[in-house]
């Protein structure tokens, strides 16, 4: 299938049987992919499609097992980032690359392939800032910013290079609507100049926004290439996956009960350097509903998330609840024998020993409870319970009783979630439940996540993911710098509301931080 | 030459090996690499110029070889731990083990030898200057060379683009490696010069501290050099600083044991040691943490390619 595009002269870059192989795994086979002078070109697909592969591949990261790429035409190989950004590539990283303790202007030196000198980048800098209106201050840390002002470093980090294509992967999945509206003009305006834009998403309305040429990715391979104005969300949607899609859906209705987990004028300072406060953080969760945390990251989800679950404690006993008991003091252990339970964002590492079988790893959460006895390992019971969570929770596995870091990210995710499911916990936390993993392992977590609600337990999830939020939250609220917006039903939601509020725009005069 | 006047050019002396080497392990840190290899690295410093100094009867050949003798063993961890990706702690501690044994080794057949002082160098009217004159402007060159390489090294990391490079794969080596910057060539030219500096260290302290050579004469100072550089916060700074405090302790207590205290010698000895624990203590309740340290220090790299 090949949307045709008519254009004189050779496309600016063009890929031919692209191929990268890990092992066993065939990450691009054969991949076939043209971009002309001035397009927007969207690379579609799920997580772990092949797309960060490619890209990586095109900007000289690492190396093709195969194929060939042409640039205006003629062979080349891009054996570093250097050549590739001679050639004019410039690419915004999904992850920044950025250095968090140096200054703006410092990032952006540093990966200026010509002499400069600080004050020639300053001014340059407030050039480009101007012309693209992306403001910025170059003697800011990076730590003190925002992620949307940390992707206007990367951008401004590009176009100071006058790159001829302009490589974004997932450039909205930390933005409010409002700070992607801002990106999207910039695009616009670029293309406009003749700078050819690929856009890595897996959203599809930005991409039927921005582009009219889209190349879908499945396992690794070209499934299509369309014009995403042509054709249906849900069209494009059954390509990325291979499938048509099932909703999740809950047969019973939300019927809310008693208060399990209720949280009352919470304030904790942070952690560490360049941690967030929590301000007067109100929060009631009851029987049979699942509880919405929205926002950007960094704004408190992860300081959230420890106050709750216990790993900090708060300075009043009675700042939460659990089931009825005042346990704000007490750690995270004595908070699970009130019969709650906690999935943290970090799979590996911080919900996963990687190290550690799955048997050994059900320990973090059950040890408490059932899988030791006076300070001894009942091996035979975990590895009981291990085998329980990766056959209801259909967790893929290379061997039996494997270490937690041989697990793809999204069995990993359905283990963690599901040994803390199993055990039908009254009240479950959950922070970005299906990040980062596919289409398949996150319908599958969001409906037991329901599916724990409407047995009748309360359920919060924490997540920058609004169309999660909106499939799977009964009320939500929005997290801003520290303080909770009020609790509402998802009903009374519209996403400019959401996005107003993560902005921190919609908080009543008087009631905004003060830094 | 009045007793304060001894005083304050021994301290000069005995802050001197710990400021060069302090300022070797502050540039392999910044780029991400940590080395607790300082103390084996400046004791074969110390066997081999006095080795070479002896047998050639040249000063000359005597740093030459220190600085030699330093930068190989520093280039055995690099292989380590840049080239197999091993652990930097357990590689670091290993060379230190292997460096204090291999100095005893070369160092045996020179036991008992004798040089002679290092003449200093007089910096003309500077040196007439009443207390400070003689203090500042009538020292050894290695002392010279300690200051202008604190700001050489203040003026590199902070100013020039290489500098900025090398902060760069320190603070982030994914970043790095992703907008193209070779992690792997620099640190393995700052762990180079890591062991360049400590070998230069332990050629000051057998050829001019000392002017013989024992077993074990490094006496922790490898260790003290390491603290520094947290102590400082990275900064050369601070660092030339936190040298002369811990070199100022190190003297002090001998002339405090000298004066009959009344503490045991023992007790005395440990100050420097105690202080550094102290330093460092006080340094993370104030900040919460390690500040400064670059974010990558510590882990190794490896390219996915």
């Amino acid at each position: 299938m090949k949307a045709d595009v008519s254009s004189s002269g050779p496309p600016l870059v063009e890929l031919k049987g692209i191929s990268k192989r890990y092992g066993d795994l065939l990450a691009n086979d054969g991949i076939d992919l043209s971009i002309e002078p001035g397009e927007i070109h969207a690379l579609l697909g799920e997580n772990g499609a092949g797309k960060s592969t490619l890209v990586k591949i095109l900007y000289g990261v690492i190396e093709p097992s195969a194929g060939e790429i042409r640039w205006e035409g003629r062979p080349v190989t891009i054996g570093s980032p250097v050549e590739a950004r001679s050639l004019g590539l410039g690419m915004v990283f999904q992850h920044f690359s950025l250095f968090d303790e140096m200054t703006v202007a410092e990032n952006i030196a540093v990966a200026l392939s010509e002499d400069w000198n600080l004050a020639t980048v300053r001014s340059r800098l407030s050039d480009i800032s101007r012309t693209y209106g992306l403001a910025l201050d170059a003697d800011r840390a990076v730590w003190t910013l925002s992620a949307g002002e940390r992707q206007r470093i990367e951008i401004v980090r590009c176009l100071l290079q006058n790159p001829r294509l302009l490589i974004l992967d997932e450039p909205t999945s930390v933005l409010t609507p409002q700070e992607a509206e801002h990106l999207f003009g910039t695009l616009d305006k670029l293309s406009a100049e003749g700078c050819s834009i690929l856009y890595i998403s897996h959203k599809l309305e930005e991409v039927r926004r921005l582009c009219r040429r889209a190349t879908i990715l499945r396992a690794g391979r070209v499934v299509a290439t369309i014009d995403p104005r042509a054709s249906t969300a849900r069209e494009i949607a059954a390509l990325m996956v291979g499938n048509e899609i099932g909703e999740v859906r809950s047969d019973a209705p939300h019927v809310p009960q008693g208060d399990v987990l209720s949280v009352t004028h919470l304030n904790m300072s942070p952690a560490g350097l360049h941690g967030i406060a929590l301000k007067d953080i109100n929060l009631v969760a009851r029987a049979g509903e699942v509880i919405g945390i929205a926002g950007v990251a960094g704004n408190g989800q992860s300081e959230l998330f420890a106050a709750l679950s216990g790993e900090r404690v708060a300075d009043r006993a009675d700042a939460v609840v659990i089931a009825g008991q005042a346990c704000g003091s007490m750690g995270i252990d004595a908070r699970r024998r009130l019969s709650a339970a906690f999935v943290p964002e970090e799979r590996l590492g911080h919900a996963a020993a990687p190290t550690h079988r799955l048997s050994e790893n059900t320990l973090i959460s059950h040890a408490a409870t059932e899988v030791s006895r006076s300070g001894f390992i009942l091996l035979n019971a975990a590895k009981r319970l291990a085998r329980a969570i990766v056959s209801s929770f259909d967790v893929r596995t290379p061997e039996g009783d494997p270490q937690a870091r041989k697990l793809s990210g999204g069995n990993l995710q359905k283990f963690v979630i599901g040994r803390e499911v199993i055990r039908k916990p009254k009240l479950l936390i959950v922070d970005q439940p299906t990040w980062g993993v596919d289409a398949g392992a996150a319908r599958l977590i969001r409906q037991s996540l329901i599916d724990l609600s409407r047995d009748g337990s309360a359920v919060v999830v924490v997540s920058q993911d609004l169309d999660e939020l909106f499939e799977v939250a009964d009320r939500m609220a929005v997290i801003h710098h520290g303080t909770l917006s009020p609790l509402k039903p998802i009903g009374e939601w519209t996403k400019e509301a959401v996005g107003l509020e993560m902005l921190g725009v919609a908080q009543v005069p008087g009631g905004a931080h003060a830094v | 030459m009045t007793i304060l006047e001894a005083i304050l050019l021994t301290i000069v002396t005995a802050s001197t090996p710990l400021l060069i080497a302090a300022l070797g392990e502050l540039v392999t840190e910044r780029s991400g690499v940590l080395n607790l290899g300082v103390e084996g690295m400046m004791a074969m410093g110390a066997a081999c110029s006095f080795a070479a100094a002896v047998t050639f009867d040249s000063t000359l050949l005597g740093v030459a070889a220190g600085i030699v003798a330093g930068a190989l063993m520093s280039a055995l961890f690099a292989l380590v731990v840049l080239g197999f990706a091993a652990n930097q702690v357990g590689s670091g501690l290993a060379l230190t083990i292997f460096g204090l044994g291999l100095s005893g080794l070369i160092g045996a057949p020179f036991v008992g030898a004798r040089r002679d002082p290092v003449p200093p160098i007089d910096v003309p009217i500077l040196s007439d200057i009443p207390y400070i004159g003689r203090l500042f402007f009538e020292q050894d060159l290695f002392v010279y060379a300690s200051f202008a390489l604190t700001i050489i090294i203040a003026v590199y990391l902070m100013r020039t683009r290489s500098g900025l490079t090398l902060r760069s794969i320190g603070e982030n080596h994914t970043s790095a490696n992703a907008l193209g910057l070779p992690v792997l060539k620099v640190r393995f030219l700052a762990i180079l010069f890591g062991g360049a500096c400590a070998g230069l260290a332990g050629a000051y302290l057998a050829l001019v501290y000392t002017r013989f050579w024992s077993p074990g004469m490094t006496a922790g100072r490898g260790w003290i050099a390491l603290a520094l550089v947290v102590f400082a916060a990275w900064r050369p700074g601070w660092l030339l600083i936190g040298a002369y405090i811990f070199g100022a302790a190190t003297v002090l207590q001998l002339h405090a044991q000298a004066a009959q205290f009344g503490l045991p010698s023992q007790v005395l000895s440990a100050v420097p040691y105690v202080a550094t624990i102290v330093a460092l203590l006080l340094l993370s309740i104030r900040h919460g943490r390690a500040i400064g340290a670059p974010g990558s220090l510590g882990s190794p790299f490896v390219p996915d390619r």
